[in-house]
C-alpha cells in the first residue's frame, strides 16, 4: 500500500466546491426563509452520510434511521421544552413548570428522565450516546447472530415502527403525534428570529463539513478498506481473522450518532420534533438521499439531500398529485437506471470531459444543480 | 382487575376476545402468504405487497357497485366474482411488475425493496387520483350480516366468520400448490438451486414470473377478504406492511407452516394484550417481543436446516 495524502486532488476540489455552494452560494442568493429551509435539508444530508458509511461501505441498510435522527431531535427538543417551560411561562397550567402537553395528559410532576435534559451538557452527551447505546444494542444482538442484508433492513424498519407508535401512544411523555413543539430559546439565545436561523444555518454547515472529514477519515482508514472488503466478501474476511461484528456494531453506532445530530440540528432549526419524522417512511425516504447521490459516495450524499428535498418542496407545492409519482419513480430509477446516483453520473459522464479542460477546474459543472 | 365482573360475563369477555384475536389471525394468515409465498419461496422482498392487497380490495369494491347497478338480484354472490377478478387483477399486476422490475434485480435483494417501495409510492398515487383519498367501504351482502347468537352473552359476527374460513381456505389452497402440485415442486426445486432447477429442464424464469404472480394474486384475495371486515383506502396497504413481514420472519421464512403459527401467536399475544392495556401498547410489546425473539432467534421459529 503506498503512502497517500488524506484528501486526493480531485477531492480536495469537490470539498472546495461544495463549501462554496453550502457555505457562499445558499446564503448570498437566498432569502432567510429559504436558507433555513435549505439548512432543514442539510440536517437531512447528516444521515445520508451516516447512510453511505453503513449501506454504501459496510453494506448494512438500515431503513431506521429516522429512529436515531429522532432521538437527537427528541434529546434537543427535551432540553429546549424544559427552558422554554418555566413556572412564569406556564403559570396558568395546573401543573406549572413542566412542559404544557404534560399538563394536558394529566401530569402533575416532571417524570424522572426528563429530569436531567434541565442540563446542556447532560443534552449534548445524551445526543451522541444515547442513539449510540440504542444502535450498539441493536447491533450487538444482530450482528452477533449474522444477521444482516435483507433481515436487517427489515427488523429495523420494525423498529422505526414500534417507536413511532411508542411516541404517539404516550402522549403524556412525548407530546404524542403534535411532538414537542413551540420551543423558543436556547440557554436563554432566542432561536426563532432570522438571525438566529441563519447563525443555525452556518453550525449545521459547519458540523456537516466535520461529519463529512470524520466520515472520509474512515473511509481513507484501514477500518474504512476492511468495511468495503467485508461488504463484497464477508466469509473472507472473516477466515482472515476479522471479527466481523465489531466492525459493522461500530459503524452502524457511527450511522448513528451522526443521523443524532442531523436530528439535533434539524430541531434546532425547524423548532420542533415530532414522531412524523421518525416513522417508516421518513426512514425509507432517509435512504433515498443517500441512493440519490450515489451510495458510495459521501459528497454525492450532501448533493442527493439536498436535491431530493429540494424538488420535495417544490414539487408537493405546485404539483401535489405529482410527486409522490415523481418520488416514487425516483425510487425505481435509482435502483434500475443508475445505481450509483449523481455520484456514479459525474463520473461516468462528466468526469472524462473534465480531463480536457484541466485548466479551468474552478468552471467545472458540478454534480447536482 | 376483574371485580366487577361476574364469573358468565368473564368467561363471555374472553370468549369474544380470543374470536376477536381469531379474526385478527385469519387477517394476518391472508396478508401473510402471499409474502410468504413471494419473499418466503423466492426471497425477494416487495414492499408494495400491501398496495397488492388493496387493489384486490378496490376491485372488489367495483364489483360490488357494478352488481348493485346493473345486477342487483344476484348481489348475494358479488363477493365470489370480485375474488377471482381480484386474484386475476393483482396476479397479472405481479406478473408485468416482475417482468418490467423484479427479474433484473434477483441478484441485488436490497435494491429490490427500495424499487418495490417506488412501486408502492405510485400505486398508492394511483388509488388516490382513481378513488379518491377518503376510504371507501363496500355492502357487505345480506347473508354475511348479523351475528350468531352462541349464548345469552357471546354473539359472533358472520363476516368474521366467513374471514376465517377464507383464510383456511386459502392457505389449503396455497399448501396444495407447493407441496402437491407439478408447479409447487418446481418453484422450490428453482429456490434451492436455480442452476440445476434450469438444468433438468425447469423454464426457471417463467416459474419466477408464475410465483410472483400468484403470490400477489393471493394477496389480491386477502384485500377482497378485507372489505368484509373494514374500509379499504390509498395508504391501507402501508399500515400492514410491517406487520405482515414481521409474521413471516418470525415464522421462518421458507416455512408455511411457521407463517401460521406465528400469524397465531402474534395475532393472539395483541389481542389478549389490548384487553389489558391500550391499543397502542398491546401492539408496542407485541411487536417488541417479536423483534427480540428475532434478535436472538433469527431463522425464525421453524426454520428450515441449513448449513451455513
Amino acid at each position: 500500500m503506498t503512502k497517500t495524502s488524506f484528501l486526493t486532488r480531485s477531492e480536495a476540489v469537490g470539498l472546495a466546491i461544495l463549501a462554496l455552494i453550502i457555505f457562499v452560494a445558499f446564503p448570498v442568493m437566498l432569502d432567510d426563509f429559504r436558507l433555513n429551509l435549505f439548512g432543514k435539508y442539510l440536517s437531512y444530508a447528516f444521515v445520508a452520510i451516516g447512510l453511505v458509511l453503513c449501506w454504501g461501505a459496510g453494506g448494512i441498510l438500515s431503513l431506521g434511521q429516522g429512529v436515531f435522527f429522532g432521538l437527537g431531535g427528541y434529546c434537543m427538543a427535551m432540553f429546549l421544552k424544559l427552558e422554554a417551560s418555566t413556572p412564569e411561562a406556564t403559570a396558568i397550567q395546573s401543573t406549572p413548570g413542566i412542559p404544557d402537553f404534560m399538563d394536558w395528559n394529566q401530569i402533575s410532576a416532571l417524570p424522572i428522565w426528563w429530569q436531567p435534559f434541565n442540563s446542556f451538557a447532560f443534552t449534548l452527551i445524551a445526543i451522541f450516546v444515547v442513539p449510540a447505546a440504542f444502535a450498539f444494542v441493536i447491533g450487538y444482538a444482530m450482528f452477533r447472530r449474522r444477521v444482516s442484508g435483507v433481515y436487517f433492513a427489515i427488523i429495523t424498519q420494525a423498529i422505526a415502527a414500534i417507536a413511532t407508535i411508542l411516541i404517539v401512544g404516550q402522549q403524556g411523555y412525548t407530546g404524542g403525534v403534535n411532538g414537542i413543539t413551540d420551543l423558543r430559546t436556547l440557554m436563554g439565545w432566542d432561536i426563532r428570529p432570522d438571525g438566529a436561523k441563519t447563525v443555525l444555518y452556518f453550525v449545521n454547515a459547519i458540523l456537516l463539513f466535520g461529519c463529512l472529514v470524520v466520515a472520509m477519515a474512515i473511509r481513507k482508514s484501514k477500518f474504512g478498506r476492511v468495511l468495503v472488503a467485508m461488504r463484497d466478501a464477508e466469509d473472507r474476511v472473516r477466515f482472515s481473522g476479522y471479527d466481523v461484528a465489531s466492525f459493522k456494531i461500530f459503524i452502524f453506532c457511527v450511522g448513528a450518532m451522526m443521523a443524532a445530530v442531523g436530528g439535533a440540528m434539524f430541531t434546532l432549526q425547524v423548532g420542533f420534533m415530532s414522531p412524523t419524522i421518525v416513522g417508516i417512511v421518513p426512514s425509507i425516504e432517509m435512504v433515498i438521499f443517500c441512493a440519490v447521490g450515489g451510495r458510495h459516495s459521501l459528497m454525492g450524499a450532501v448533493y442527493g439531500a439536498l436535491l431530493v428535498n429540494w424538488a420535495k418542496t417544490t414539487f408537493s407545492e405546485s404539483f401535489p398529485e405529482l410527486w409522490l409519482f415523481g418520488l416514487g419513480a425516483l425510487f425505481i430509477a435509482v435502483v434500475m437506471a443508475f445505481p450509483n446516483g449523481l455520484a456514479g453520473l459525474f463520473d461516468d459522464y462528466i468526469k472524462p470531459r473534465l480531463r480536457g479542460w484541466r485548466q479551468t477546474p474552478a468552471t467545472a459543472p458540478q454534480p447536482a444543480e | 382487575m376483574f371485580s366487577g365482573y361476574s364469573l358468565p360475563e368473564l368467561g363471555a369477555i374472553i370468549t369474544m376476545q380470543g374470536f376477536a384475536g381469531l379474526i385478527l389471525f385469519s387477517v394476518f394468515v391472508l396478508m401473510a402468504l402471499g409474502l410468504a409465498i413471494i419473499f418466503g419461496q423466492m426471497g425477494v422482498i416487495n414492499m408494495a405487497h400491501g398496495e397488492f392487497m388493496i387493489l384486490g380490495a378496490y376491485v372488489t369494491y367495483l364489483v360490488s357497485n357494478a352488481f348493485a347497478a346493473y345486477m342487483p338480484a344476484l348481489f348475494g354472490a358479488y363477493f365470489f366474482v370480485a375474488m377471482v377478478l381480484a386474484f386475476c387483477a393483482s396476479g397479472l399486476l405481479g406478473m408485468i411488475v416482475e417482468w418490467a422490475m423484479i427479474r433484473h434485480l434477483y441478484k441485488r435483494p436490497l435494491d429490490t425493496l427500495l424499487a418495490t417501495w417506488g412501486l408502492s409510492l405510485i400505486l398508492q398515487q394511483t388509488f388516490r387520483s382513481l378513488f379518491g383519498a377518503r376510504e371507501v367501504g363496500v355492502t357487505i351482502p345480506q347473508w354475511m350480516m348479523g351475528s350468531l347468537p352462541v349464548t345469552d352473552l357471546i354473539e359472533i359476527p358472520i363476516n368474521g366468520i366467513f374471514v376465517m374460513v377464507l383464510a383456511l381456505g386459502i392457505s389449503a389452497a396455497v399448501y396444495v400448490m407447493m407441496y402437491r402440485s407439478a408447479w409447487g415442486r418446481q418453484v422450490r426445486a428453482v429456490t434451492q438451486n436455480r442452476v440445476m432447477a434450469g438444468a433438468v429442464g425447469i423454464d426457471t424464469e417463467r416459474t419466477d414470473r408464475m410465483t410472483f404472480g400468484i403470490g400477489c394474486g393471493v394477496a389480491g384475495v386477502a384485500g377482497a377478504a378485507f372489505t368484509m371486515i373494514g374500509s379499504t383506502g390509498p395508504t391501507s396497504g402501508q399500515a400492514y406492511i410491517v406487520d405482515t413481514f414481521l409474521v413471516v420472519v418470525f415464522g421462518g421464512a421458507a416455512s408455511l407452516l411457521g407463517t401460521i403459527a406465528s400469524a397465531f401467536s402474534i395475532s393472539q399475544a395483541q389481542s389478549i394484550l389490548e384487553f389489558f392495556l391500550s391499543g397502542s401498547m398491546a401492539k408496542v410489546i407485541t411487536l417488541l417481543v417479536v423483534v427480540g425473539i428475532l434478535m436472538l432467534r433469527p431463522q425464525g421459529l421453524f426454520a428450515m436446516k441449513l448449513r451455513k
